[in-house]
């Protein structure tokens, strides 16, 4: 048994946010109320912290089987814990591409065996993700996938997309498409604009992502089906969301903390800059944080994308994309959102909690009966991010070396805290 | 006292300053193109290490020859012959040439920002002979002192840069240069070449797609050629480019009759220029290249010459040396 | 470390009469001016050089070609010391080839920077002879290089320094012993 003593519960389900104390038997909560007693239960004392639902992260790269000089499941995982992050859903892009039951099976026996936190697989749309021919998805779904999707590239063709979302639709799963069009990427390796001009590096348009949003809510209106966006970063894109969402499509997006941190103007010849898709410029990033806070955005999702640091190490143009993601998610969240008041606390967890599992059409809640998944937070406990610290094999990360104010303190999965003190390194002024 | 100089990256970083010494301290390296004996013990016993990982001998050939007339040794490294080819990393490369102990490093590169990368990574002054898409701060320090010596001064003529601007590193660093010295700088070519975000390179900088527009008033007019070796696209057709952009003898007359022509070669004789233009008194690409030599010994005689630039200062030497 | 006067060695008056007695003798001991040039080392050597042309062409009626020659470039002692000193440019504009030159400067110490002034003549050319002008010989040859015409002769130490201001560089006439105490 576990009681979680004096913290502040916040429950966007029940759109509770009080003191209140947390008791787990088990894997599930036993009770939440004021003052509760557990002589036998191990006390962890809130104080001064929240106690939110446990975070899902929709989106991540665990790069096995396969790629495991990158990362795998363990390393990954154990990154995600120290962010806080109680279930991660990782994508499909694997060696080879998680297109069939037994590497969905492969990958889910391992996280057993090895992660402390939940992982959630999603499948490919496609054998191989060569968007040619329908991956085996009914098979997938039995051995355990959450959601489906080509990613690292968009679903090949709308005629494709067609299919591939009526046929989720029938089984349950929502389908979540890269959006990019590929003609207009053609080489590019940053976002088009005045600072990819004068850095001289080949620019991707903002266009290439809106282009195919647009396909998919076309596709969508067409099939009536459920579309995710994944990482999406332009205000063309949420122009498109905006829109289907009035007309009652079953559409809904994410964005990373690095679209809503980070533009174009803060690119330099660092690969640790060099995601996709790029970061985009000002007015995007407002465009975003605007959408987060009025509920146009459901989820916040890492896109935590490990590259092993040699490959990295290169000229910007040879570099991989890719940044990770899991450990400055939510310090990223309270610094750039919810202190300088662009949205609520409450808004920044239901943005990674309650939206997420929305998506996935299951529930996250703080209530009796329900699974003891619980992220404990500080809101203003100053730290130093350093990437050599991080669990993850990967070091790739324009955020090392920040300092926040405001950190995961301890992960719960399934009543067991899996990860505690975090973010310890104290910043500079802080007391010790 | 100008703030000494590690690296030669980029013009962006530059001061007026700082452009103004270089182009100076050029003079002296022109007039010694005229000795008869070109061989100085400047930088005897120090060694340059040449590294072009993209074709060109044009500018490797000046580099060696400007290290060589100092009286330093080169080590030349060509891709085409390199391990590079055989997937060894940038890093990995310049690395093996440290090894080697060189004074300096000249580097051409095919990724923006290479240069910088390895300046980042190695104690050891690096120039930048063009990277990427970026800068190619050598030409428009030479193309500079061929103004300055052609017109008398260097500030606020206006300029017009004819071509493919946007894959053009020769372009932007013409623009941080010439701006600097309040230049009014006129981009011309095909739409697709000169985008829109080019303007805020540099204060008052105006696009035009047509060529009477840009030739009208100019005092320098520096020609591109077409980079098919950068593009994502398929380039323009011959015959379309030459309809257009063509700088033709007639078209030259659009500009006023004193007018300087210039272009950083190699020049397709009957595509980007007439040769009738080429050949003319206007331009004046021979002069760019006697000025290519002197601009790169200065450089090469202030950045691997003398003491590393961290090593503290000793007391003033003896005196009655000469002042 | 002080820097202190100790005496002046020559007047703005003594100057002039010692560089008057110098052009004499160098026309003297040349045979006439004919395929004489003088070759002023940057700095002082300068105007030195462009003041005993003026004093030939008064006393013998003929037009010296002068030269302004910078030895930074020749320097032996460069490389190991700080940044690179600013380089000037040299500035003959008649041929150095069978030509009687003579190298004018300031004063004359461990003699390098003659030996580099030769260096770079001989880069430009293949002159006749080459003889050396100084105001102020101090002695401490380093290398065997010796003068033709001397202003005049001063015996120093190593901590000694010779100062000389002219009129065009420094706007004012005087050379003076100053010694460093430490």
């Amino acid at each position: 048994m576990l009681l979680i003593k004096n913290g502040r519960v916040m429950d966007p389900a029940s759109k509770t946010d009080a003191a209140l104390d947390v008791l787990v038997d088990g894997e599930r909560i036993a009770r939440v109320g004021v003052n509760l007693a557990a002589p036998d239960a191990e006390i962890f004392d809130a104080a001064g912290l929240v106690v939110a639902p446990g975070f899902i992260d929709l989106h991540c790269h665990l790069r096995e089987p396969g790629q495991e000089l990158s990362e795998t499941i363990e390393t990954g995982t154990r990154a995600a814990a120290r962010g806080g992050f109680t279930a991660v859903c990782c994508m499909p892009n694997t060696s080879p591409v998680n297109d069939s039951a037994s590497v969905t099976r492969g990958i889910v026996e391992r996280a057993a065996a090895k992660s402390p936190v939940r992982v959630w697989p999603i499948g490919a749309a496609s054998i191989g993700s060569k968007g040619e021919a329908l991956a085996e998805i009914a098979a997938m779904k039995n051995a355990g996938i959450v959601a489906v999707s080509d990613d690292g590239k968009p679903v090949a063709t709308a005629r494709l997309m067609r299919q591939v979302m009526e046929y989720c639709d029938s089984l349950g799963l929502p389908v979540i498409d890269h959006c990019e069009d590929q003609s207009l990427f053609a080489g590019g390796v940053m976002r088009e604009g005045r600072h990819s001009v004068r850095l001289g590096l080949k620019g991707i348009p903002a266009q290439t992502e809106s282009i195919c949003v647009g396909r998919d809510v076309e596709v969508a209106r067409l099939t009536g089906a459920r579309l995710h966006i994944a990482h999406m970063s332009t205000r063309g894109s949420l122009e498109y969301v905006r829109t289907s969402r009035k007309e009652g499509l079953r559409v809904t997006c994410e964005v990373t903390p690095h679209h809503f941190t980070l533009t174009d103007a803060d690119v330099r010849y660092d690969s640790n800059y060099k995601m996709n898709p790029p970061l985009a410029s000002r007015e995007d990033r407002d465009a975003l944080i605007q959408g987060l806070a009025d509920g146009s955005i459901d989820a916040i999702a890492t896109d935590h994308a490990p590259h092993h640091p040699a490959s990295k190490d290169v000229e910007f143009d040879r570099a991989p994309f890719g940044i990770t993601g899991f450990e400055t998610a939510l310090a990223l969240g309270l610094s750039e959102l919810v202190h300088p008041d662009r949205l609520s606390l409450m808004r920044l967890v239901e943005l990674l909690t309650t939206g997420p599992a929305g998506v996935l059409g299951i529930e996250r809640k703080i209530a009796e009966g329900e699974i003891a998944d619980l992220t404990i937070f500080s809101t203003d406990r100053s730290w130093t991010f350093r990437a050599s610290d991080s669990p993850s094999k990967s070091r790739n990360t324009p955020f090392d070396r920040r300092t926040f104010r405001g950190a995961p303190v301890a992960t719960v999965v399934a009543g067991r805290v899996v990860c505690k003190e975090l973010a310890a390194t104290p910043a500079p002024n802080s007391h010790r | 006292m100008l703030q000494r100089l590690q690296h030669m990256l980029d013009i962006e970083s530059l001061t007026v300053e700082q452009i103004s010494f270089i182009l100076d301290q050029s003079k002296p390296f022109q007039e010694f193109q005229r000795h008869p004996l070109k061989k100085l013990a400047t930088l005897r016993g120090k060694t340059v290490a040449v590294a072009f990982f993209e074709a060109s001998t044009r500018t490797r050939i000046s580099f060696t020859t400007a290290a060589s007339r100092l009286g330093a040794d080169t080590m030349n490294l060509q891709a085409e012959s390199s391990s590079l080819k055989k997937g060894e990393s940038l890093i990995d490369t310049v690395r093996t040439l440290e090894a080697m102990r060189p004074d300096g490093i000249v580097m051409r590169h095919s990724s923006s920002g290479a240069a910088a990368f390895v300046a980042q990574r190695i104690d050891v002054p690096v120039l930048n002979a063009g990277d990427g898409t970026h800068e190619h701060p050598t030409q428009a320090l030479l193309d500079a002192l061929t103004i300055r010596d052609r017109k008398q001064k260097l500030d606020g003529w206006n300029v017009t840069i004819l071509g493919d601007i946007l894959h053009s590193r020769v372009a932007r660093s013409n623009i941080h240069l010439l701006s600097k010295f309040g230049a009014r700088i006129t981009l011309c070519g095909p739409a697709m070449w000169i985008p829109r975000e080019l303007e805020s390179l540099a204060p008052g900088l105006r696009r035009t797609a047509r060529i009477e527009e840009a030739l009208d008033g100019a005092d320098v007019i520096i020609v591109l050629r077409t980079q098919t070796e950068r593009l994502h696209e398929p380039p323009l057709a011959a015959g379309e480019y030459i309809l257009e952009y063509q700088l033709t003898a007639e078209r030259l007359r659009l500009a006023p009759s004193d007018a300087l022509v210039m272009h950083p070669g190699p020049m397709i004789r009957g595509l980007e220029i007439d040769p009738a233009v080429a050949d003319g008194p206007q331009c004046a690409v021979l002069e760019q290249v006697t000025n290519g030599l002197a601009v790169r010994m200065a450089l090469l005689y202030h950045l691997i010459g003398g003491a590393p630039v961290d090593a503290p200062h000793p007391a003033k030497e003896r005196s009655n040396a000469a002042d | 470390m002080r820097v202190v006067e100790k005496r002046q060695l020559l007047s703005a008056q003594e100057i002039d009469r010692t560089l008057q007695r110098v052009a004499h003798e160098i026309v003297e001991k040349s045979g006439g001016a004919k395929d004489l040039a003088f070759i002023g080392v940057r700095r002082r050597g300068v105007p030195l050089s462009q003041r005993l042309a003026r004093a030939v062409k008064g006393f013998a009626h003929v037009d010296v070609p002068v030269g302004t020659l910078d030895i930074t470039l020749y320097r032996d002692d460069l490389s190991t010391v700080g940044p690179q000193p600013v380089v000037q440019s040299t500035d003959i504009d008649f041929t150095v080839d069978d030509r009687d030159l003579v190298i004018v400067d300031d004063v004359l110490y461990t003699g390098r920077t003659i030996r580099a002034a030769m260096n770079g003549l001989f880069d430009l050319g293949r002159p006749k002879r080459i003889r050396l002008c100084v105001l102020i010989d101090r002695g401490h040859r380093e290398l065997p290089v010796e003068a033709s015409f001397i202003g005049s002769t001063v015996q120093t130490s190593d901590t000694e320094i010779v100062e000389v201001r002219l009129q065009e560089i420094d706007g004012e006439e005087r050379v003076m012993l100053i010694d460093r105490i430490p």
